[in-house]
């Protein structure tokens, strides 16, 4: 059982990534067009970074 | 997790291709914005993004799919309308938005809030469900212990963090002696953290963590539903606003010119036709009308204004053109106005009890009063503070509202979701509920079931000074057939003739004074003359006896049959009112199918007609765009405009059509029945699991693993029932 011990902080470190991944992409303004970069990414139109 | 490890560089050559150019701010004052309802596609994207980079002038172009909009970056001299044009020769509609009336920051900033608090909530459930998980498989003894102090350390910042909205929410109504749907929610997360906090001091067996969190998830996931339907209503009503307010009539050397309103200064003179809110505030230099003030003040009862009367921004001129002295302009003021305008638009049918809040009514204390009899039952029963404690927490949790919180939201939030797909704006929260109520429906017929615009047959017939006059007599009225006479003319820049005591009669036509001579243009049966035949027309009268008869042709909007065959086939009345003279209306009503049509309505006489309706009992959805429609809007159950409507007809009603097309008209009423059949259902699925569930709770045989079944279920199935609304369009 000692093993918990490690694996608990693991498992709370990955997830804290993910969340601070999510709080990342939150901040970073990328919901607010979702329907039109689900689209985008079929356009052949090359695209080196979004426009403002 | 090995996607982010494997940092990949084939994947991305363009990440690589060269240093990132400094992004460069810009230029605020040269940003566009367009409205585009008719996008839908990602070749839609690149063709409107490729159409405006290559607009001589524009810098950059990008377009937003899910709000429908344009974002353009361009150099200062580049017009929208320019823009608009371009568009609309690739087969898009575009309307320009003004982005100063559109501060949809805040509410934004909002439901990022609750999204964030949203997050951190689930985070933190997965962790401590994972630990009980544990716990419930039969962890013992000093394991189990460690595991309930490990999510009491995840759980109490968690449920600090991101129950706040529910605790201020709590508060502020206890403070007003009140209770609401927060009350009972915090009381549960609170109760629940207590007890378990004192159960794991005690090594006891049984805690709520999971429950609490699980709570917290579910309802905020609720509330950030709700906040992003309503800040979809909000920023509608804002494009509402920023689609018609950034353009006034200034009256120059040469005669009235379009300018935007930010060019106006103190001084300016403006221009205001009836049915239009004035853009500034000002004294009326010229004409007489009534002003609507009920917008602005409640007052229901229209104002007579004469030469020398104030006038303030947002108010609505009703009857006579004006020509109002600026005396207060800027941004500050109008703005202000305007979203008074928005909010009291938004509340403007608060009589109207939503389904949610009925429910609310029945719920909240019936759960206070469930809980405190289970602790009291207990506490007299077997004596146990601690055990008593525990069971009323089992009840709050169980009974707590969380399918309720979602039942509403989630449907609404698919339903009009999928409206919005359609071309549909719903600016009221209840209006869907409304809409599906409607068993008639009463459109107008000039501009609502036709497009409004109608062109004038026999121009070249008149002479010049008639042509004028026309023109002169056309210029100050919104009626559609004067803006197709004041169109022509100005496509031919034709000289305004001078008259004066110029006067609306609403329903009726315009008349003023030329010289000695009394002018009227109008309808044909107010002037006296009878038309040759049942096209629609209007008549000149130049006071020289022997009116002249100007006739127009004007053709059905898109999908207006098939909109009313959808109304009819879902089992609603069709009801056509019309200010039209008789033939005409008989023979577009045929042409349409509609038995029920009534001709020649003045504008009371149609919201009469509603009042009369409403009284045998019925709801009336009216559709209707004009000047004429506005009392009918109002007094109708539920209401939509087109967006090409007068805005004062647009305040007054509650979805708006954003598209040139009618048929989504059927759909959203197919669509707003099926959400409201699914919010009962939600409701009857919530009170189901109540059901089961709290004779558990009040027998003390609630563990906590019975109390996270029943809430995720119950969440998860209302989630999933609503989202059956969204179908496959």
């Amino acid at each position: 059982m000692n093993v918990l011990a490690y694996l608990i902080p693991i498992s709370l470190i990955l997830g804290g990534l993910g969340l601070l991944g999510f709080l990342y992409t939150l901040k970073s303004r990328q919901y607010d067009d979702p329907e039109g970069d689900s689209r985008r990414i079929l356009s052949d139109k090359w695209d080196d970074r979004p426009k403002e | 997790m090995s996607a982010l490890s494997t940092n990949n560089p084939a994947a991305c050559p363009g990440c690589l291709a060269g240093p990132p150019e400094p992004v460069s701010a810009p230029a605020v004052d040269a940003r566009l914005m367009l409205s585009l309802p008719t996008i839908h596609c990602q070749a839609c994207i690149t063709k409107v993004e490729a159409a405006l980079d290559a607009y001589p002038g524009i810098k950059t172009a990008r377009v937003n799919l899910t709000l429908k909009r344009a974002l353009i970056d361009a150099e200062p001299d580049v017009k929208a309308a320019d823009l608009v044009a371009v568009l609309e020769t690739e087969g898009f509609e575009a309307h320009e938005l003004d982005p100063g009336a559109l501060n949809d920051t805040a509410t934004r900033n909002a439901s990022k809030d609750l999204l964030m608090r949203l997050a951190v909530a689930g985070f933190a459930s997965m962790n401590v469900m994972l630990l009980s998980v544990a716990v419930w498989s039969g962890a013992t003894d000093a394991t189990r212990d460690l595991f309930h102090w490990i999510s009491a350390a995840i759980a109490l910042p968690a449920i600090s963090f991101s129950a706040q909205p529910f605790f201020r929410n709590a508060w502020s109504a206890l403070r007003a002696a009140r209770l609401n749907m927060d009350v009972p929610i915090s009381l549960a997360i609170v109760l629940a953290l207590v007890t378990s906090l004192w159960e794991t001091w005690l090594s006891g067996h049984h805690a709520y963590f999971d429950a609490a969190l699980t709570l917290t998830f579910f309802l905020l996931a609720g509330r950030w539903l709700d906040a992003r339907a309503r800040s979809a209503a909000r920023s509608a009503a804002e494009e509402l606003t920023a689609l018609e307010v950034p353009r006034a009539m200034r009256v120059e050397d040469e005669g009235p010119v379009e300018v935007p309103v930010a060019d106006l200064r103190i001084n300016d003179q403006v221009l205001i036709r009836p049915g239009a809110r004035a853009p500034v505030d000002g004294v009326i230099i010229e004409g007489r009308s009534e002003i609507d003030r009920a917008m602005l003040t409640g007052e229901t009862l229209p104002e007579v204004r004469g030469v020398g009367d104030a006038i303030s921004a947002g108010e609505v001129n009703l009857t006579g053109p004006l020509t109002l002295q600026a005396t207060a302009v800027g941004q500050e003021t109008s703005l202000h106005r305007m979203a008074a305008l928005v909010a009291v638009a938004e509340s403007g049918r608060s009589r109207y009890t939503s389904l949610a809040d009925r429910a609310a009514k029945l719920y909240a204390p019936g759960v206070h009063i469930l809980s405190a009899f289970a602790f009291l039952g207990w506490l007299i029963w077997s004596g146990d503070m601690r055990v008593s404690l525990n069971i009323a927490a089992a009840v709050l949790i169980i009974t707590c509202p969380c399918a309720l919180g979602l039942a509403v939201p989630a449907v609404t939030t698919a339903a009009s979701g999928r409206l919005f797909g359609k071309g549909l704006l719903i600016k009221n929260a209840t209006a869907l509920e409304r809409l599906a109520e409607a068993d008639t429906v009463v459109f107008d017929k000039t501009g609502t079931l036709t497009t409004g615009k109608p062109r004038i047959e026999n121009w070249d017939q008149l002479t010049l000074a008639q042509k004028s006059v026309a023109y002169a007599l056309a210029e100050g009225s919104s009626h559609p057939l004067s803006r197709a006479i004041s169109d022509k003319a100005r496509a031919e820049r034709l000289a305004v003739a001078d008259l004066l005591e110029v006067a609306e009669k609403p329903g009726f036509g315009t008349q003023a004074r030329l010289g000695e001579q009394v002018v009227r243009l109008g309808r044909a049966d107010w002037i006296g003359v009878t038309p040759a035949d049942d096209s629609i027309c209007a008549a000149l009268d130049l006071g020289e006896g022997a009116p002249v008869l100007l006739t127009f042709t004007d053709a059905p909007r898109r999908g207006a049959a098939e909109a009313i065959a959808g109304l009819r086939a879902q089992g609603v009345d069709v009801v056509l009112l019309s200010g039209d003279r008789a033939p005409a209306v008989a023979r577009f009503a045929t042409g349409l199918d509609i038995e029920d049509w009534h001709a020649a309505m003045l504008p009371e006489d149609k919201a009469r007609f509603v009042e009369k309706l409403r009284d045998e009992g019925r709801r009336v959805l009216m559709v209707g765009d004009g000047l004429n429609d506005t009392a009918a809007l109002a007094t109708a159950h539920v209401s939509i405009s087109p967006a090409q409507a007068l805005d004062a007809a647009r305040a007054a009603s509650d979805m708006v059509l954003l598209g040139q097309d009618l048929a989504p008209i059927a759909d959203a009423l197919a669509v707003a029945r099926q959400a409201t059949r699914r919010i009962r259902e939600n409701f009857q699925i919530a009170t189901l699991y109540n059901v089961v569930a709290v004779p558990l709770a009040v027998a003390g045989l609630a563990t906590p693993l019975i109390a996270a079944l029943a809430m995720s279920t119950s969440s998860i199935t209302v989630s999933l029932n609503a989202l059956r609304v969204r179908g496959r369009g």
